[in-house]
């Protein structure tokens, strides 16, 4: 190989894979066994419908009403299927509370098990080896690369998602909120922050 | 099975790094990956478990340098060629030319889009008893089958408390090659840190896998 093909490697990689995934598209058209327009479909609800704005709600609604937050411990996915505003869960939803004696971290070093309809779809670092790999023997390393720091006596609860069980961190409501509505409060609550790898937003805070 | 993909407690990847406003995808085709390993799965050709299976089998220089989307790829390209689906020929040719297979739940539309949107459920009825209580102190089989397994490489042999029971639900390892859903007791099993990483080990660090009853021991 020369250097210069070296140097397009990347480029003629993309391209080659563009056209297998075009390939394998039109081979399973022809033969029937889906509509392009049904995979168009697919997309669009995935880039409309989902994301952690879902999760956020949850948070936000749990910080508020004991009452929900008590049920969403108990099962989450019957807790979040009573609210109207978030579309429907799939089962096997599990929340867990970060208090000041505990912090949660999820992580799949299987593959890349993520609760997808309350925080959209994975980031590519979740999905990346050296979070799958360092997550459940280096937490706190792991969080100082997310510039997360906890007391030293904090237990760190990593959580493996192998099986069809999902996390979702209720992360504790930032100080300087009273008297926040749930809209106002779910504003501050960031993806990071519902995985385990940072804090929601302190208001007044640059973001 | 033993493969790269089973990544928890290796080092040397370095550091976790997020892409600042990172979009949902990177180029178009990781989108259509993503809905053409939906939908054919929501048509019947594959469980999630044999989907898994497949990127795990990938050979582990391939599966270690290719993009999350690109695994999905050589994946999805892989399975559907093994059962039959789809001809090695037609995708190099970018053509079919042979017969299709049917599918169990015939071709997809976009009528069916709306029941990919929500996860299936994996609870099932329980064949018995649950074996453990929460409480019980167990122990992660030494267990290395060559198929697909959802018991981390990292817990194996070590001992854990049952946290909670998660209910009965489809045993990957069977699904995974087509030998049935046979349901199993799933259970939260908690190992502190200096358990799975000796003695040395930051005492604050808990992890925690969600167990099939199989992988199980009582200690």
């Amino acid at each position: 190989m020369t250097g210069h093909e070296h140097d397009d490697h990347d480029h003629s990689e993309l391209s080659e894979t563009e056209l297998r995934v075009r390939a394998l598209e039109t081979v399973l058209t022809e033969k029937g066994y889906v509509d392009s327009a049904a995979l168009d479909a697919i997309v669009q609800a995935y880039e409309t419908r989902i994301g952690p704005h879902n999760g956020a709600r949850v948070v936000a609604k749990a910080w508020v009403d004991p009452a929900f937050k008590r049920a969403l411990l108990e099962d989450a996915t019957k807790a979040v299927g009573t609210l109207g505003h978030v579309s429907r869960v799939g089962d096997h939803l599990v929340a867990v509370e970060n208090t000041p004696a505990r912090h949660n971290m999820v992580v799949c070093t299987l593959c890349s098990c993520y609760p997808w309809e309350m925080l959209g779809l994975p980031p590519v670092w979740y999905k990346s080896s050296p979070y799958r790999s360092r997550a459940v023997k280096d937490p706190r390393g792991v969080l100082s690369d997310f510039g997360v720091t906890l007391p030293q006596e904090t237990e760190i609860r990593v959580w493996d998602s192998t099986a069809e069980t999902r996390f979702l961190v209720l992360p504790m409501r930032p100080k300087g909120t009273e008297g926040f509505s749930e809209e106002q409060l779910a504003e501050l609550v960031t993806r990071d922050s519902m995985i385990g790898t940072g804090f929601p937003k302190t208001p007044g805070a640059p973001s | 099975m033993n493969g790269v993909h089973d990544m928890g407690g290796m080092d040397g990847f370095g550091k976790v790094e997020a892409e600042p406003n990172e979009p949902m995808f990177h180029s178009e085709w990781e989108s259509r990956v993503l809905a053409m390993v939906r939908a054919m799965g929501a048509a019947g050709a594959f469980n999630i478990d044999a989907s898994r299976f497949y990127r795990e089998a990938l050979p582990p220089e391939v599966y270690l340098a290719s993009s999350y989307y690109k695994k999905w790829l050589l994946g999805l390209e892989d399975l559907l060629i093994e059962k039959g689906f789809v001809g090695a020929d037609e995708v190099a040719q970018a053509h079919a030319f042979k017969t299709a297979k049917s599918l169990e739940h015939g071709k997809f539309t976009v009528d069916d889009v709306e029941r990919v949107m929500t996860r299936g459920g994996f609870g099932r009825d329980a064949q018995g008893p649950a074996k453990f209580k929460v409480g019980a102190r167990v122990r992660a089989r030494n267990m290395h089958p060559a198929t697909h397994t959802r018991l981390p490489r990292y817990t194996r042999g070590h001992v854990g408390v049952i946290e909670r029971i998660q209910g009965c639900h489809v045993f990957p390892d069977s699904a995974a090659t087509g030998a049935g859903e046979n349901p199993q007791w799933l259970y939260t099993v908690v190992f502190d840190g200096r358990e799975l990483w000796g003695p040395d080990t930051d005492p604050t660090i808990k992890v925690s896998i969600d167990a099939f009853e199989p992988y199980l021991e009582p200690v």
